[in-house]
């Protein structure tokens, strides 16, 4: 397939998260669109990784070309699930002191 | 329309329409599985690129164990109801309305851009996905940052931990 649409699905899902950020007040949502606007990255990440093995594999049939592409998608979602196990704590505990999860109860820092 | 253009857009429908479920759904358990529908169309998409091993780790790391922890705080905190309060509706018009924009921005930055005309992504073959080759790399050319990722699980457990004890 054509590069472009990879990258124009990854665009609409990661501007999809961005509205799911900026709409929704409920900080579980908020959470979850955040989750979603990484996975367009990494969807993206590995399309291009699949390019440039393309491009390379028309010179050379063995290479390993794109395989870093892989790799680093590969962290994100080492470095995604420590994210989620300390957010979803900091929610537990803001859910705990102010019994609601809604990210407008936290203005505190405002006055 | 061969078989594998069918399947990427398939894929690609289900992904944006279960994305704007997420959002749309009131209920956050429906979220969290709508998700769950983003996630796995996602996975497809890897296996049609032939990048197996991240398609795998895709559907067990997001999918199996992500999820499940969001599931359980949702139902830990009793949220399964719908407990939104209505936001003023010219915010959500403007949160939707700017995101649009950089959409639009980069659609039509990306249409002009002269490097990614005629560049394909290889379909359902090279072998550079396969469980093999990205082994090698992580153990030999990747060990250190493999080696602190675990550091990072253990500070982000004991963070964990130390955020959610009771006091």
């Amino acid at each position: 397939m054509p590069i472009q649409y990879y990258i124009f699905l990854s665009l609409a899902l990661f501007c999809i998260g961005i509205a799911g950020v900026l709409t929704r007040r409920n900080a579980i949502i908020i959470f979850m669109s955040i989750e979603l606007m990484l996975n367009a990255v990494n969807l993206l990440l590995v399309a291009f990784s699949k390019m440039h093995h393309a491009v390379a594999s028309a010179v050379d049939k063995v290479n390993t070309v794109g395989t870093d592409g892989q790799i680093f998608v590969f962290f994100v979602m080492v470095v995604a699930a420590a994210e989620v196990s300390v957010g979803l704590a900091i929610i537990v505990m803001m859910y705990r002191n102010a019994h609601s999860v809604d990210v407008n109860f936290l203005n505190r820092l405002k006055n | 329309m061969n078989v594998i253009q069918i399947l990427f857009w398939f894929l690609s429908a289900l992904a944006l329409v279960s994305a704007l479920m997420v959002l749309l759904s009131k209920n956050p358990v429906h979220s969290v599985l709508w998700l769950v529908g983003v996630f796995f169309a996602i996975s497809g998409h890897y296996i049609l690129l032939n990048a197996q091993f991240i398609a795998i780790v895709n559907l067990i790391v997001y999918a199996g164990a992500i999820m499940v922890l969001f599931l359980f705080v949702i139902m830990l905190m009793n949220l399964n109801k719908d407990t939104e309060p209505q936001k003023n509706i010219w915010m959500k018009l403007a949160g939707a309305i700017s995101a649009g924009c950089f959409l639009m921005i980069l659609v039509s930055l990306i249409k002009q851009a002269p490097e990614l005309q005629a560049k394909t992504a290889m379909m359902k073959e090279g072998d550079i996905g396969l469980i093999g080759n990205l082994g090698k790399a992580l153990f030999s050319t990747y060990v250190v940052p493999f080696e602190i990722s675990s550091i990072l699980f253990l500070s982000a457990m004991v963070g964990a931990v130390v955020i959610g004890k009771k006091d």
